[in-house]
């Protein structure tokens, strides 16, 4: 499987009045064809900053300030504003939670999906509005040709997170970044969203980015999922490796405070702590390390990320 | 529809408080145009004339008798019918203000939103500038200033003495606004002369209503930039033109037009003083000098016109926000 998206060392920092926020701190992981990583963690653990920030729509106050992220052998992090701004919507897209706020009130979602399709694929007006037409049939939208000219006010969540992804898959991307796309919908529409995302990401080979705080969501709907903890990746494995055999201990904290069906909810068990403040200057190398209860002496000493199985990689010392 | 009968109301109560008003006011009328000399017969003859001696109520039932047959009643300083008086010079009123307000959003607009766009910027700043001196210069003070710099200083712009210099005839009447009916009449002299005339009192007019509009385009313009369908539009890769035109502005414009609005009230009312000092023959000046007067009838009329006028540009606001807004056309 050759890798879409190829990120190393991949490290983002925001400068702000009360300090440097060290957001991102050496990411890295890849995403190959057709496939769905999820991207997992707590609020404030960078999942959507790392997704901003590889599509170079980080506020001025965020700069990458190490680390490379080649996309279909392209360095996004070498990119000019102008080059990036033609991948962005053409080879790299993206789709949003709360799809209402995401979509222009004021243009009918048709318009706003052939926008998109003028900007990529130089298609005329006309052109582009049939290919919008298209585009929302693909989506599963009824009565595509008259709904292309409603606004989003005048369609349900769930057909708007659809009109999004119409907009982001509009010009065949390499590469889908799904940002909290369910959260708001209600359950039934939830599925029916990721089979859709499932089933364009089947015909086109695209690969997905599924970021989420939703373990079940994503250990459904991915294939790896990576684990997310103030700015470091902490675990990275396979769906069913990482479900069965957790390594490290933030892993299995997380999946012990997640529901299932068959637990019972007294079961579950918060994880203690906090994370830590990112704006410190001697942040610890293991960034759990005040939460973790196998924390050794040599923690603090270093970090690094090992191979600990074929598909199983971790940032931990003393691995459960 | 609605919207119209709902500012019936503020109609009537406008129509009582200006009669009232006027009646209140210092000053006699009788003895105003009894003249100096005048016995203290004449002057009671006059006011009996009048019916200045007769009971408010019984006073105020005449004239509310008069307006429902658009008698607005006679002025007294001019001898004419005060509807006839106002409809001559409200559109020299009209084209003034509307002038000053396409100046003033003619550089307000693209002021505020390169402001936003580029906080921190030269225009940024400039934004600031304008906007600090645009509320603290009365329209008066830029008026006189601007007469004395471009005409008494530079010798660049005519003497402020109305709608044309002396030479120049006013253009075959179509719709009343001079500028227009000249360039309709191909009368190009005409209309150098009635631009030249227009020019500094319409800048006045420009320079106190660029602020408001400035400052809400910019923060307007800035809310937008903040909000979540700007950021999905960047990551869609759409050029930053399309981004800030098509999808920013035309929602910026929303608050933008709703502050026109008010602006162009503010205008009507700063009018007056503008065309006092600039010698238009508007409504606003006419206003003024029957009030000096104590003439009654042409304040009334005034008042109630401005009234009319506020009800009409509401309506139009409304229109045009329906027209930007499909949301506002579904509620």
């Amino acid at each position: 499987m050759s890798a879409v998206l190829d990120v190393s060392d991949f490290s983002v920092e925001f400068r702000t009045r009360s300090g440097i926020v060290r957001a991102l701190d050496r990411v890295a992981f890849t995403v190959g064809r057709g496939e769905t990583m999820a991207l997992v963690g707590e609020s404030g653990s960078g999942k959507s900053v790392t997704a901003y920030a590889l599509l170079g729509l980080l506020d001025a106050a965020g700069k990458i300030t190490q680390g490379r992220a080649v996309l279909e052998g392209v360095d996004l992090t070498a990119a000019s504003p102008g080059e990036l701004a033609r991948i962005r919507g053409k080879r790299a897209a993206m789709i949003f939670q709360n799809p209402r706020a995401a979509l222009n009130p004021i243009r009918p979602i048709g318009q706003q999906i052939a926008d998109v399709l003028r900007r990529h694929a130089g298609l005329s007006k006309r052109d582009a509005m049939a290919g919008a037409i298209d585009m929302l049939r693909q989506v599963g939208i009824p009565d595509p040709a008259r709904r292309a000219s409603a606004y989003p006010f005048e369609l349900s969540g769930g057909m708007c997170q659809r009109v999004m992804i119409a907009i982001a898959v509009a010009t065949r991307p390499a590469l889908l970044i799904a940002d909290e796309p369910t959260t708001g919908l209600d359950v039934t529409t939830q599925a029916v969203v990721m089979d859709i995302v499932a089933k364009l990401a089947s015909e086109t080979g695209m690969a997905t980015i599924l970021i989420t705080h939703d373990l079940a969501l994503a250990a459904e709907r991915s294939a790896r999922i990576a684990v997310m903890h103030a700015g470091h990746i902490v675990e990275d494995a396979a769906t069913k490796t990482l479900l069965a055999n957790p390594r490290h201990p933030y892993t299995r904290r997380l999946l012990a405070a997640t529901p299932t069906a068959a637990g019972a909810l007294s079961a579950l068990r918060s994880i203690p702590g906090n994370l830590p403040d990112l704006r410190r200057d001697d942040l610890p190398p293991c960034r759990f390390a005040a939460r973790c209860d196998r924390r050794l002496p040599g923690c603090d000493a270093g970090l690094v990320w090992r191979d600990i199985a074929p598909a199983q990689r971790i940032a931990c010392w003393n691995p459960t | 529809m609605w919207r119209l009968a709902g500012s019936l109301p503020a109609l009537v109560a406008v129509i009582i408080v200006t009669f009232v008003l006027t009646r209140v006011l210092p000053g006699d009328t009788a003895t105003y145009f009894a003249g100096p000399t005048a016995s203290a017969e004449s002057i009671a003859q006059i006011r009996a004339a009048l019916g200045l001696d007769r009971p408010l109520p019984e006073q105020f039932w005449s004239y509310v008798q008069a307006l429902a047959r658009g008698d607005l009643g006679m002025s007294l300083t001019t001898g004419q019918p005060v509807l006839v008086d106002i409809m001559n010079r409200l559109p020299a009123s009209a084209e003034l203000t509307l002038f000053g307000l396409l100046i003033a959003m003619g550089i307000a607009i693209p002021l505020g939103v390169l402001a936003a766009v580029k906080q921190g910027s030269l225009a940024d700043h400039l934004c600031r500038v304008v906007v600090t001196a645009g509320v603290s210069l009365p329209v008066f003070f830029t008026g006189l200033l601007l007469v004395y710099v471009f005409y008494y200083l530079l010798g660049w712009s005519p003497a402020p003495v109305g709608r044309l210099d002396a030479f120049a005839s006013a253009p075959p009447f179509i719709t009343g606004f001079y500028l227009v009916d000249a360039a309709l009449a191909r009368d190009w002299e005409t209309w150098h002369s009635a631009l030249a005339q227009i020019i500094l009192p319409a800048c006045t007019l420009g320079l106190f209503a660029l602020a408001p509009i400035a400052r809400i385009t910019r923060a307007s313009m800035l809310a937008v930039l903040g909000a979540e369908f700007i950021r999905t539009a960047r990551a869609s890769g759409l050029s930053s033109r399309t981004i800030i035109l098509t999808y920013a502005l035309r929602n910026a414009l929303l608050p933008v037009v709703t502050t026109l609005g008010m602006v162009f009230s503010f205008l009507l009312g700063a009018n007056v003083l503008v065309e006092k000092v600039f010698a238009w023959p508007g409504i606003g000046s006419y206003a003024v000098e029957a009030l000096i007067a104590s003439d009654g009838a042409p304040v009334q009329g005034f008042v109630l016109t401005m009234a009319i006028l506020y009800v009409l540009l509401n309506l139009t606001i409304d229109l045009v926000n329906r027209a930007l807004d499909p949301r506002a056309r579904h509620s």
